[in-house]
């Protein structure tokens, strides 16, 4: 059986991936490319790592199981709190990842972009730790929407940059990124927040997020005696949450993977993010995968009332993962994103991001008995969102 | 000899005029490229306007989303270009864009219409060189079309030679680090060193250089380093300001590039 995991040499997952970019990046992504697996691999990297994941980033994080949400939906529900990690979110798992390998090619500025702030929080904050100046490519449109992490990125000394052009929202903050490092090719690393770009970032990502699984199937084991659920579901943005859940799980067959896509106002209703259903495949941001896109090819905005989902392409990986069969896509709108907001604080005490509440609207939607075992990644904490909460409190009340 | 050869054989100090199709307006396209040649332009490269220009600066970026608002796309730049060689009949044309858009065309048919209109080359900057030779270069050769490929100061001198001996219509020197039209200089000394250590290589591709030459004073300069120059922004930035009159304006624009050849 071939592995979901692994991509081929050239970055491929089935048809999708690939490293599409202009050869003023080539070499910096060929650096990467060579070193990355070696670096990774390298077990004064590892231990490095592993310190800092356990005592700054505080893993393992807990696998809870939520018994009035279970109650709820009849079926037995575990919450892995990502939630709970330093920064409020899984992002910092890749970022304290990617700042050891930018230290390690002797990188000496880091760049990034973020939509809804929590990847610029969780790269700012390792820059922080590291003493490393930090730009943060936002767009004007995000830095709107989730002020606080705005305030966030700026007290630890990073510097956000507004995206100006398109829909000012993540595909533009991540083009700008990518301006930048053309721009400064020689001593700047780009700390992508998902499993996107060109190859071998998604790869990348994928590995360093991975380590949402590993925990998953030991604390699993502890807790139903079998590593092995019966479901895992994630939200999709590009991707990064729902490939370190699903990454040990990829190749269990039994297990059922659930990507879980942000669809607005109503998949079909002209105002979404659902790329399974509404992308066709092309390039975007140097990779081949499903994006969202007009009949002449040019890439269209998204929309979804949560920062972090509304990119117009998926990972490469998850549109293999969805062309393959491994993985279903669900829609969800913002209003039943919402309702979910409301459910899980109400039923457990979390309040959950808003792109984390889309995984946990799915739930109603999976078909689960009593004796199914479904773990919800719970990938971000509420805070950044209150003030959208707020304006929508009809919605949550 | 086909029309790029000719052109590098028989002239000097070439310039080569970017310009954005369907900008300023959407029935721009022909009447730029007849004023540019009419005013000494040596060889056209006409951009195929995306919704996410990576190597390109702001003054592109703009001119692209303007030009995609007026409407342009794929289908309806190959109308217009039907009279190409009508208008311009023997001036080398390339197109220059992103791959997305010309993979949803489908490459073969965006191949065969390229031809049939007659343009001579394309940059395609994102198409991977690895799937160009393996995909697609046989069938550039079956449609007679040139690619063109780009070389910065950290491309490595094996990567060049592979760059080189791929080529058949000339090299785009990108003059430093950073998108199109950029306006902070590059460093001097670093740019003067990665000029030479081309020059130094032999290599058997004419050369242009590309990105930020915006005057008289920066063609010139490119000029003593390679067979000539490409201005894409600050014709673009010129045209910002056309006021209704782009092909005047184009005319212009060129005349103060290429003075001495009207002394």
């Amino acid at each position: 059986m071939t592995s979901y995991q692994i991509p081929t040499a050239r970055g491929y997952y089935g048809e999708f991936g690939g490293a599409f970019v202009p050869e003023m990046l080539y070499p910096n992504v060929e650096e990467l490319r060579t070193r990355y697996l070696d670096i990774l691999a390298d077990p004064g990297f590892r231990a490095e790592l592993q310190l800092l994941l356990r005592d700054y980033v505080g893993r393992p994080t807990p696998l809870f199981e939520a018994r009035r949400l279970s109650a709820r939906y009849g079926t037995r529900v575990f919450l892995k709190r990502e939630d709970l990690c330093h920064t409020g979110a899984h992002k910092i798992n890749n970022t304290v990842g990617q700042i050891l390998l930018a230290q390690r090619l002797g990188k000496k500025r880091i760049i990034a972009e973020t939509g809804a702030g929590q990847h610029g929080v969780a790269t700012a904050t390792v820059c922080a730790l590291m003493g490393l100046p930090c730009v943060v490519y936002m767009g004007a449109v995000d830095i709107e929407r989730q002020a606080p992490n705005v305030a966030r990125m700026r007290l630890l000394g990073a510097e956000v940059r507004r995206a100006e052009s398109g829909s000012q929202t993540l595909k533009d903050a991540t083009n700008e990124a990518i301006r930048d490092w053309i721009a400064n090719p020689v001593d700047t690393h780009y700390i992508i927040g998902s499993v996107v770009g060109p190859h071998p970032y998604p790869d990348l990502v994928a590995r360093l997020q991975a380590v949402i699984s590993e925990e998953m199937r030991a604390q699993l084991l502890e807790k139903t005696g079998s590593e092995l659920p019966n479901y895992v579901v994630a939200c999709v943005g590009g991707g990064s949450n729902a490939a370190g859940a699903f990454y040990h799980f990829l190749d269990e067959p039994t297990v059922r993977l659930v990507a879980v896509e942000a669809a607005g106002h109503g998949i079909h209703s002209g105002h979404s993010a659902a790329t399974s259903v509404l992308g066709t495949p092309g390039i975007i941001h140097g990779s081949r995968t499903l994006l969202m896109q007009d009949e002449h090819g040019q890439i269209t905005e998204p929309y979804s009332l949560s920062a972090g989902l509304d990119y117009p392409g998926i990972g490469p990986l998850h549109a293999h993962l969805g062309a393959s069969g491994r993985a279903e896509f669900i829609g969800i709108t913002d209003d039943e994103a919402l309702a979910a907001v409301s459910e899980l604080s109400r039923l457990e005490g979390i309040i959950p991001a808003l792109e984390t509440a889309h995984a946990l609207a799915a739930l109603g939607q999976l078909g689960t008995g009593p004796d199914d075992v479904v773990v919800v990644n719970l990938s971000g904490r509420g805070d950044k969102d209150l003030e959208t909460y707020l304006k929508n409190l009809d919605k949550l009340i | 000899m086909d029309r790029i050869a000719q052109a590098f054989q028989s002239r000097k100090n070439l310039l080569n005029m970017y310009f954005t199709a369907g900008y300023p307006g959407l029935h721009d396209t022909l009447p730029l490229a007849k004023a540019l040649v009419a005013a000494g332009a040596d060889i056209l490269e006409i951009g195929m306007p995306f919704s996410d220009p990576l190597a390109d600066g702001p003054v592109i970026q703009r001119s692209s989303a303007a030009a995609l608002a007026n409407g342009m796309n794929l289908p309806v730049l190959f109308g217009q270009l039907e009279r190409l060689r009508a208008e311009v009949p023997e001036t080398p044309v390339l197109l220059m864009g992103y791959l997305n858009p010309v993979l949803q065309f489908g490459m073969e048919n965006f191949l065969r219409k390229a031809a049939a209109v007659g343009v001579d080359g394309l940059i395609l900057p994102d198409l991977p060189l690895d799937e160009y030779e393996e995909q697609y270069h046989a069938l550039f050769r079956q449609y007679g079309l040139k690619a063109v490929f780009l070389i910065t100061p950290q491309t490595s001198e094996d990567r060049i030679r592979r760059l080189d001996s791929l080529s058949e219509a000339f090299l785009y020197l990108v003059s430093g680090p950073g998108t199109t039209g950029g306006t902070t200089l590059p460093d001097a000394d670093a740019q003067q060193a990665y000029f030479e250590r081309i020059e130094s290589m032999n290599l058997k591709t004419p050369r242009l250089i590309g990105f930020g030459i915006a005057d008289k004073a920066g063609f010139d300069r490119a000029c003593g380093h390679a067979q000539g120059a490409i201005i894409g922004s600050a014709l673009i930035r010129a045209l910002q300001d056309a006021d209704g009159d782009a092909s005047g304006t184009a005319v212009r624009f060129v005349r103060g590039i290429k003075v001495d050849s009207y002394k």
